[in-house]
C-alpha cells in the first residue's frame, strides 16, 4: 500500500519512539500537520518557532532523547536558526524538519522560499534536502542516527511540499549505512595505559569534566574513577551535576566565573585530565598561560576537539563512559594527600560568597541559594544567559546530571524559558525552575501561554535588576562605567503580565519576603509562576577572570 | 611540544589535500564552507570521478596556517559525506594538471613557439591569424616553467584546471 510523504514522516517518527514534537504550522507543511493531528505523539504548539526549537532542545537535554521540531519554509525555518546553532554548539541531538516549496519552484524566489540547507550547513551536524519521496524514510532513519550518536547535534531535513504529497510504499530501514560516518567509541588501549601511568605518577592532578560526560551518561563511571583515584574534580558549566558539588573533592565550576579553587587547581596542576570537555575560551582564559606546568590527557569522542585549543599529551578518542570504565579496571591511585589538603584549605578560605546584609534589597545570589534550600537541590534548573546564568551555576549545588540546562557555547539569551517547557515535559516528576534575568526573559516571553495551556508548573525566577547585567558589569569594569543601552528599568509589570497570561505572578522587593513567596510558588502545581525579584541593581558576578587574562588576574570581589 | 599544554600558532604553508567524498549534491558546498568560514581562499580545486561511481575525489590546494589546516582536516573528516581525507603535502605523489594558454603569435614567432611546445610536449590546440592556443599537461612545476618561458610572447588568456594528485603507493 502506498502512503504519502507526510504519512511516511509520521510513521517514521513513531518507529523512532518520538513522544513529543515541537513546532508551528505554515503553508508548505499543512500536508504533514494534516497527519500530526492524529499522530501517536504529543504535539506542542509554540508561539514562535524559536520557542519550539529551544523547547525541543530542553527536552533533549533533560531526557537524553532526541528532540523533534517542525516549522514551515522561509520565515518559519529562519526563526529556528538561533535554536539550531545553540543545539549545535552544545552537542544536543535534534531532528529538525522544515517545509520547503515544491521542487519545481526551488530557486525561483517562490513565496516563503529560503535555502534552508545552505543556511543551516555550518550550524548543523548534517542536513538533507529530500528530493525523492523514496528517500524519505531512509533519511529520517539516518537523521536520528546521526543526531544521537558520536558527538550529537542537530540534523535538519528540508522537505519540499510535493515530496510530502507524493506517494510511496513505506518501509522503514532496520539500519543505516554511512561509510563516511563511523564514530569511534572504544579508546585505544595503549593510550589508556599511557594515561593511567601518568595519573599514577602525578603529584597535582585535577579532573576537568564537561558536557560530554552528561551526553554519554558516564557519570557513574566518572564517580567510580574519582572514588578510585581520589583526584579532585572541576566541571564546566555544562558538566555540572555529573559529580556531586557537595562532595569534598568537588571544586565546582572552573573558568571565567568559576570558583577560585577550581581555577587555582587547574593552573597549578601537573596533570590535567580533560573528559568530555573542549577547552572553551571561557574555561581557559588566556590560552598562553593556561596550565603552564601540566601534562594533558584528553578523553573525547570528537577527534576535532583534541589539540584544537590546547595541545594534548595523551589524546584518547572515544566515548567517555567506555574509556573511563577501561581506566577504572587498571588505574591506581596517585599519592596526592598534600595536594588535596592544599585545595581543601583553599575551598575553606575562598568560598563563593557575596555581601549579605540579611535584609532590605534582595541579593540575587540569595534567591538562588533559597531556591536550592527549598527544593533540596532536587529541581531541574534552566537558565537564561548572563549574570542570572552564572549565579545559578555558582549558588545552587548540582548533584545529578541533566538537572542544569543552559546555553553554554552559544550563550543564547531567551533560551531558558522555552527550554524549561521541554524539560518539564521530559521530567513531569521534577520541579523545573528557570532562573532568568529581566532582559533574557523578554526574548521569548510569548512562550508563557504554552506553559499555561499545558498546565506546566514552571517557576520563572526573574532576577530583576533593571539592567542587561552582564554587559553592564563589563561596562563598569572595562568601559569606564558608560552604561550604553544596558539600563532597561523601563520594563513591563511582570506580575500583571503573568496574570494576563493565566499564570501566577508575584513581586518581591525585600530579602525577608523571599522564602515565603518561594514557598507559595512551590505550592502551585497547575500553572506556571513568574516571580519578579527586584534585586540589588549593580551586583556583579565574582570571581571573574577578565576575558583573555590569566587566572592570576582574577577579580575576587568588588574593588572599593 | 605539549609539555606546557599550550598551543602555539603555526606557520603558513601550502597544502595539498585529497578528499574522497560521496558523489552527491551539496558536498562541494560543505567542503568549501570549511575553508571560506575561516577566510581561506582555495588556490585550486579539482573535483573528479573515481573508480567507484558513488565516490568523487576533490584535490584541494590551499595556503594556510598549519594549525588551522590541521583543524580543517579534522572538520573535513567529521562531515558525514566525506569518506576519507589524505594530506598529500609531504607524501610521494603523482600530480597532473592541464593548462590552456592563448598567445599572441604573429607568424615570425611561431617557429620558436613550436620548439618550446615540442620540448614541453604541449599540443597546439588552436590557431587563428593572430593567436595560437596551446595545451600542456604535466606536473604543476613543469607547467609553471612552461608558462614562464612562453610569457614573453604575450599571454592573452590562460587557465589551469587545478591539479589532481595520487599517492604513489
Amino acid at each position: 500500500m502506498k502512503i504519502t510523504g507526510a504519512e511516511i514522516i509520521i510513521e517514521s517518527l513513531r518507529r523512532e519512539g518520538v513522544e513529543f514534537m515541537f513546532g508551528y504550522p505554515g503553508g508548505v507543511v499543512i500536508p504533514i500537520f494534516h497527519h500530526i493531528h492524529t499522530a501517536p505523539f504529543r504535539f506542542i504548539l509554540s508561539r514562535h518557532e524559536q520557542g519550539a526549537v529551544h523547547a525541543a532542545d530542553g527536552y533533549a537535554r533533560a531526557s537524553g532523547k532526541v528532540g523533534v521540531v517542525i516549522a514551515t519554509s522561509g520565515p518559519g525555518a529562519t526563526n529556528l536558526i538561533t535554536g539550531i546553532a545553540t543545539a549545535n554548539m552544545d552537542s544536543v541531538p535534534l531532528v529538525v524538519i522544515t517545509g520547503q516549496v515544491s521542487r519545481s519552484m526551488i530557486g525561483n524566489d517562490a513565496f516563503q522560499e529560503v535555502d534552508v540547507t545552505g543556511i543551516t550547513r555550518p550550524i548543523s551536524k548534517h542536513n538533507y534536502l529530500v528530493q525523492d519521496v523514496r528517500d524519505l524514510a531512509r533519511i529520517i532513519k539516518e537523521a536520528f542516527h546521526i543526531a544521537s550518536t558520536g558527538r550529537p547535534g542537530p540534523v535538519v531535513i528540508d522537505v519540499p511540499v510535493d515530496v510530502s504529497n507524493a506517494e510511496h510504499k513505506f518501509s522503514y530501514p532496520e539500519s543505516v549505512n554511512l561509510r563516511g560516518y563511523r564514530p569511534v567509541y572504544d579508546g585505544h588501549p595503549v593510550q589508556i595505559k599511557k594515561a593511567c601511568r601518568l595519573i599514577e605518577a602525578a603529584k597535582k592532578p585535577v579532573v576537568y569534566a564537561g558536557g560530554g560526560v552528561v551526553i554519554s551518561n558516564a557519570h557513574r563511571q566518572l564517580r567510580d574513577f574519582i572514588r578510585k583515584t581520589g583526584i579532585p574534580i572541576t566541571t564546566t558549566l555544562l558538566g555540572m551535576g555529573i559529580y556531586p558539588e557537595t562532595d569534598p573533592l568537588a571544586l565546582e565550576m572552573l573558568g571565567m566565573h568559576g570558583t577560585y579553587y577550581a581555577n587555582y587547581a587547574v593552573h597549578h596542576s601537573d596533570l590535567l585530565i580533560a573528559i568530555g570537555a573542549r577547552f572553551d575560551d571561557r574555561v581557559t582564559g588566556n590560552i598562553a598561560t593556561f596550565v603552564p606546568n601540566a601534562r594533558v590527557i584528553h578523553i573525547d569522542i570528537d577527534p576535532a576537539s583534541v589539540s584544537k585549543n590546547v595541545m594534548v599529551d595523551v589524546p584518547i578518542v572515544g566515548d567517555c563512559g567506555r574509556v573511563l570504565a577501561e581506566m577504572n579496571k587498571i588505574v591506581k591511585a596517585p599519592k596526592i594527600e598534600e595536594w588535596v589538603s592544599e585545595l581543601t584549605e583553599l575551598k575553606r578560605k575562598h568560598p563563593l560568597s557575596y555581601e549579605d546584609p540579611g535584609r532590605g534589597r534582595i541579593k540575587p545570589q540569595y534567591v538562588v541559594e533559597e531556591i536550592y534550600r527549598q527544593t533540596r537541590g532536587e529541581a531541574v534548573i534552566c537558565t537564561e544567559v548572563g549574570q542570572n546564568q552564572m549565579w545559578a551555576a555558582q549558588f545552587y549545588k548540582y548533584t545529578e546530571p541533566r538537572t542544569f540546562i543552559s546555553s553554554g557555547g552559544f550563550g543564547t539569551m531567551g533560551y531558558g524559558f522555552p527550554a524549561s517547557i521541554g524539560a518539564q515535559l521530559a521530567r513531569p516528576d521534577k520541579r523545573v525552575i528557570d532562573i532568568a534575568g529581566d532582559g533574557s526573559i523578554q526574548m521569548n516571553i510569548q512562550e508563557l501561554i504554552v506553559a499555561v495551556q499545558h498546565r506546566l508548573p514552571i517557576i520563572v525566577a526573574i532576577l530583576n535588576n533593571g539592567f542587561l547585567g552582564m554587559v553592564r558589569q563589563w561596562q563598569q569594569l572595562f568601559f569606564n562605567k558608560r552604561y550604553s543601552h544596558t539600563c532597561i528599568n523601563f520594563s513591563p509589570d511582570f506580575k500583571a503580565l503573568a496574570e494576563a497570561y493565566g499564570a501566577a505572578g508575584f513581586r518581591v522587593k525585600k530579602m525577608e519576603e523571599v522564602p515565603e513567596v518561594l514557598k507559595k510558588a512551590l505550592a502551585i502545581t497547575d500553572r506556571p509562576i513568574i516571580i519578579d525579584f527586584h534585586v540589588s541593581r549593580e551586583e556583579n558576578v565574582y570571581p571573574m577572570v577578565p576575558s583573555g587574562k590569566s587566572i592570576k588576574e582574577t577579580i575576587m570581589r568588588e574593588l572599593a | 611540544m605539549a609539555a606546557n599544554g599550550r598551543n602555539e600558532n603555526g606557520s603558513i604553508h601550502q597544502y595539498i589535500i585529497s578528499v574522497k567524498v560521496e558523489n552527491r549534491f551539496g558536498v562541494l558546498a560543505r567542503v568549501a564552507g570549511l575553508f571560506s568560514a575561516r577566510g581561506y581562499n582555495i588556490d585550486s580545486l579539482a573535483v573528479s570521478a573515481t573508480e567507484d561511481d558513488g565516490i568523487s575525489v576533490m584535490t584541494i590546494v590551499v595556503k594556510g596556517d598549519d594549525r588551522v589546516i590541521e583543524q580543517v582536516k579534522k572538520q573535513l573528516n567529521k562531515l558525514i559525506d566525506v569518506i576519507k581525507v589524505t594530506d598529500h603535502t609531504e607524501s610521494a605523489t603523482v600530480q597532473q594538471e592541464t593548462v590552456l594558454v592563448k598567445l599572441n603569435a604573429i607568424p615570425k614567432n611561431r617557429a620558436e613557439i613550436y620548439q618550446l611546445c615540442e620540448f614541453f610536449s604541449a599540443d597546439i590546440a588552436g590557431i587563428s591569424p593572430k593567436t595560437i592556443t596551446l595545451s600542456a599537461k604535466g606536473d604543476p612545476d613543469k607547467l609553471d616553467n612552461f608558462i614562464e618561458l612562453i610569457k614573453p610572447y604575450g599571454i592573452r588568456e590562460l587557465m589551469r584546471t587545478g591539479r589532481i594528485s595520487m599517492l604513489k603507493e
